[in-house]
């Protein structure tokens, strides 16, 4: 490669120039230059089908139902009813960490599969489920069980919901069911919606206490991949924050019962969580706002915003306090790091939302982002939530329930009134914002939704950048051109990365990715590419 | 507190519920199987997420890049059929991915719905949109029929019948299909009949496909793997061994009743009897001479193992993985002298039970095996919480049960995701005989350093 070409339009042509017409014309809609600060963001085709026959980075419903959000809650039996290999797949796979906490309940390191068999698919597999739940109990005696069906639970028509209800009425415990079959969605994205709608239906709100504290928050997009819900729990319960319930990582159910007490909701991944924080917000008065705990600035600003929420110059101060503290931990290290990856390239292809919260690392690092684009986003998650009544509703995301929210008529309790909410939005606290990944990319920058293996391939060759970051299945495609990969889905046994201690962790990591000797191995000495410097000696 | 806190040691009879399974579903093994093919692209006729599923855990296994298409279902397909994705997937698979062959496999979903993979692939062919030279393979993997076994022994028949003829001019080759197991073995596979002289056909073969070097450059068809024209060539072979009876017993068969290739099916090569047996057959169906070398290398292992036996005499070790992997192992145990205590796999098959009695026959204790659906590892840790073991094999899901119940792991079978580097170690063949070894007595002696008081902390051996 000799000159490495920046015009973005061009670039692109070279990715689809050798795909059949069809899957060059829909691909091209996907694929974007970045906008500056302040210009009009353009329109990107996202969350729609997969081409079949192209390699895609993404998974399906089920993985983003079960395998994704409900999956870290440690005191739910999550039930994959179904063949074996789907409920085998998503067994510990994520990473979800988890702290079993007093009452010790902890089913995370388990796989339950009603493992169904031929006679299953043929007769029905709704007998089979009944005792699978049954057994369940006896066996575990858990305080909610919730059951994921696979594809061809879908096929055959078994009534999981109708199995969930009977059984949740003879057994006493809380069952809940989701029709999270693979093929529904275009994505995981689905998935999600899915599983988040029956934690809504089924659990959130079931529960009245009074809980401690004066600062109450939930966390909602937060999965605790190598224990990010740890560091930012610590950090929360430092500024005086009490966190009432996160959704999901190191989550339980008996969180989710009470979710309803907090003062704010904080959303980190709004691709997978935005939808609850609003119908949180109609059915129980709870403001939201979007943070960000990827990145030490991040941090900060997310605390801040959190802190100026509440109106106390108590907690104001304690928050500012902690920040210097934990800020000056991180000053050292990058003081320390960044001489040494300064001026490097990244690229991010990955989930909903990721890619666009670990671009503030690498900022942090001097580091400059490529390109960048999600594995199942919609398009408020590039443009900004502005764009959401104009986002057309196809037959997949019809295929998803849109739960019908009303005010509870007990628990509706507006935390401030709208002159509030307005005077603090003044103030520069957007509730409900978010901007999305495009703006501020900058021009020459890529974006591109669904990536899939031939573009990949492609863009490094073009841009050969000093890091990429994306999936297990990616991973060694890219290490074997020489650039290393770092996984944003499960941090490669690495993390955590949220808040000030993983902002660390990570410089650390991007330290030891960018400026490790192993790609200078590659060619052995008499392999080296250009011209021979050294003339073979002849005896 | 223990990580599977929830199991105890009172076993209730469960008919329904699977925890912690044994085995995983068939695409996973057909993929891995259309791999060791040169110039191949697995293909998954399903929804995109049993691929997704597929290539991950081939990844986290192997370490190694895997890709492979996926027809996407949607809803719609579902209900009409996944025809026209598929017709559409293999134009663009062969347009943009340029392979020389493509292996179709089904998923749950494709199979329920009936989805006809000869005719749609006949289909594909007619209209146009198979190059001239290229090939189409498959195979029907239903999940809720078999395992990853199953699914693997399935893709190696598709991919017989679609390359096999017979010219009727005998070519003096071997074949061999190894079952399911690391590339290194099937290179030490191969390494053994290389010393004896013997031209073999070998397929699957993934060596060099999922153990490749590192180069600078990805290259989405390596160069090794089985060709097609060499895979062509196996009815005009002069035997067929398949290593491992569920992995490959179907391809055997297959060779010997349409090409009338002789068919040996035994287990896999793994421990000093079973390599002998492996290396006696090679022997006596090509006529050739053990050389030297090879008895060299028996002569070290059992070197080693009068060396090794009095650490292993009377071990109770409880083991879970496939069924191929598991009786060869318990062969093994026994021969070091151990007590194979507690067996599962997740593969049912009746001969299972029959070779675990004969070979339990004269160990002195109540060993307990179980194969199929219910033998999972959630059984396999209740036995343990009654009457432990002092070691563990089988895959990285038994680290957990490790851990809780205090007992030395060694890692063995698929998936290994927390380790690195047993994609380039045999476990079959002597030399994989002395590796295991090692890796058993290491694991031991470790533990056993570990527990010392500090009195009886010993230097030597
Ligand atoms: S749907 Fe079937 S083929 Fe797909 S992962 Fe699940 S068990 Fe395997
Ligand atoms: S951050 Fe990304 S990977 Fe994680 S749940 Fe959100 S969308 Fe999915």
């Amino acid at each position: 490669m000799s000159t490495k070409p920046t015009n973005v339009e061009e670039i692109k042509k070279e990715l689809i120039a050798k795909m059949p017409t069809k899957v060059a014309r829909k691909r091209a809609k996907s694929i974007l230059p970045g906008t500056e600060v302040g210009e009009p963001i353009p329109e990107i085709q996202s969350n729609v089908r997969t081409i079949p026959g192209i390699i895609t980075q993404r998974g399906c419903t089920y993985a983003g139902c079960k395998g994704v959000v409900l999956g870290p809650s440690r005191d739910i039996v999550n039930l994959t009813h179904g063949p074996i290999g789907c409920g085998f797949y998503s067994w510990l796979t994520r990473r979800n960490q988890t702290d079993a906490g007093p009452d010790g309940e902890n089913f995370i390191p388990y796989a339950f599969s009603t493992d169904m068999t031929e006679h299953d698919i043929v007769f029905g597999g709704e007998k089979k489920l009944r005792a699978a739940i049954q057994e369940a109990y006896d066996n575990f005696h858990p305080k909610a069980i919730s059951i994921f069906s696979t594809c061809p639970v879908g096929l055959i028509g078994d009534d999981i919901h109708a199995v969930a209800r009977t059984m949740q009425e003879e057994l006493g415990i809380t069952i809940f069911a989701n029709s999270c079959e693979g093929y529904k969605g275009v994505s995981q994205s689905a998935g999600h919606h899915i599983a988040n709608n029956q934690i809504m239906k089924h659990v959130i709100g079931t529960k009245d206490v009074e809980v401690e504290g004066k600062f109450k928050v939930n966390m909602l997009g937060e999965y605790n991949i190598g224990g990010d819900a740890f560091e930012i729990e610590r950090i929360l319960e430092k500024c005086g924050f009490t966190l009432v319930a996160t959704f999901s990582g190191n989550s339980t159910v008996e969180d989710f019962r009470i979710a309803h007490a907090a003062d704010l909701n904080t959303v980190m991944c709004h691709r997978s969580l935005n939808y609850v924080a609003e119908m949180m917000e109609t059915k129980y008065g709870i403001p939201w706002i979007k943070v960000n705990f990827i990145g030490a600035e991040a941090s900060a600003k997310s605390l801040r915003r959190m802190a100026a929420y509440f109106e106390d110059q108590e907690l104001i101060d304690r928050t500012e306090a902690v920040i210097a503290e934990e800020l000056e931990k991180v000053k050292t290290v990058v003081d320390e790091i960044k001489p040494r990856t300064d001026g490097k390239t990244a690229m991010l292809f990955v989930g909903g939302s990721r890619a666009h919260h670990y671009q503030e690392l690498f900022k942090e690092l001097g580091m400059k982002i490529l390109g960048a684009g999600y594995e199942f986003a919609h398009r408020d998650d590039y443009e900004g939530r502005h764009v959401l009544p104009t986002i057309k509703i196809d037959a997949d995301s019809r295929n998803i329930e849109e739960l019908e929210i009303h005010p509870d008529p007990e628990r509706f309790k507006p935390r401030k009134t709208e002159a509030e909410l307005a005077k603090l939005n003044e103030q520069g606290l957007d509730f409900k914002g978010y901007e999305g990944m495009i703006g501020g990319m900058g021009k020459d920058a890529m974006v591109i939704d669904d990536i899939n293996h031939y573009e990949t391939e492609k863009l490094l060759e073009i841009y050969k950048p000093d890091i990429f970051c994306a999936g297990i299945k990616e991973k060694y495609i890219v290490q074997k051109m020489g650039i290393p990969l770092k996984q944003l889905h499960n941090y490669d046994m690495g993390g955590p990365y949220a808040g000030f201690n993983g902002a660390i962790n990570w410089y650390r990591d991007i330290d030891r990715m960018v400026n490790t000797k192993v790609w200078n191995l590659i060619k052995a000495p008499w392999q080296a590419d250009g011209p021979e410097l050294e003339a073979t000696y002849v005896a | 507190m223990a990580l599977l806190r929830h199991t105890t040691g009172e076993i209730k009879e469960r008919k329904a519920l699977t925890v912690n399974p044994a085995k995983t579903c068939q695409p996973v093994g057909a993929m891995y199987a259309a791999l060791g093919v040169k110039g191949c692209f697995p293909h998954s006729h399903g929804s995109q997420g049993c691929c997704a599923y597929h290539r991950s855990a081939l990844t986290r296994h192997y370490k190694e890049p895997v890709v492979a298409g996926t027809s996407s279902f949607t809803e719609g397909s579902s209900v009409f059929g996944g025809q026209s994705n598929l017709i559409t997937a293999i134009d663009n698979i062969f347009t943009l991915y340029d392979p020389e062959v493509i292996a179709i496999h089904t998923t749950c979903l494709s199979e329920t719905i009936g989805d006809d993979l000869m005719q749609i692939s006949q289909k594909a062919k007619d209209d146009g949109k198979v190059p001239a030279g290229k090939h189409i393979v498959y195979a029907s993997t239903p999940s809720y029929v078999g395992t990853h076994v199953t699914g693997y022994a399935n893709m190696v028949k598709g991919i017989l019948k679609g390359f096999v003829t017979k010219t009727g001019t005998p070519n003096g080759k071997i074949n061999i299909i190894p079952g399911f197991c690391e590339p290194s073995d099937m290179a030490e596979m191969r390494r053994l009949a290389d010393m004896m002289g013997i031209d073999i056909t070998m397929v699957p073969d993934t060596n060099g496909v999922l153990n490749g070097p590192m180069t600078g450059h990805y290259e989405m068809y390596p160069n090794a793997g089985a060709t097609p024209a060499e895979i062509a060539g196996m009815g005009d072979a002069k035997a067929t061994i398949g290593l491992g009876r569920w992995a490959t017993a179907d391809g055997v068969n297959f060779l010997d009743a349409e090409f009338k290739v002789p068919g040996h099916v035994m287990g896999l090569p793994i421990g000093l009897k079973a390599t002998d047996r492996y290396v006696d057959l090679l022997r006596k169906l090509s006529g050739k001479t053990v050389p030297d070398s090879i008895n060299f290398e028996r002569g070290q292992v059992v070197d080693l193992l009068s060396d090794y036996s009095q650490y292993f005499y009377g071990k109770k070790v409880a083991m879970a993985g496939d069924p191929d992997q598991v009786l060869a192992l318990v062969e093994f145990c026994i021969t070091l002298g151990m007590i194979p205590a507690y067996t599962v796999t997740g593969t049912a098959g009746k001969y299972f039970d029959e070779r675990m009695t004969e070979l339990l026959k004269d160990v002195p204790y109540d060993c307990k095996f179980k194969c199929g659906g219910e033998a999972d590892m959630y059984l396999l840790h209740q036995w343990i919480k009654n009457d432990p073991v002092d070691l563990l094999i089988g895959n990285t899901y038994l680290k957990y049960v490790a851990r809780d119940e205090d007992i030395p792991l060694v890692r063995h079978g698929f998936p290994i995701l927390d380790r690195v580097g047993h994609q380039y170690f045999p476990s079959v063949g002597y030399s994989g005989a002395m590796r295991l070894m090692e890796k058993f007595l290491e694991a031991l002696l470790d533990r056993l350093d570990r527990d010392a008081p500090e009195t009886r902390f010993e230097l030597q051996l």
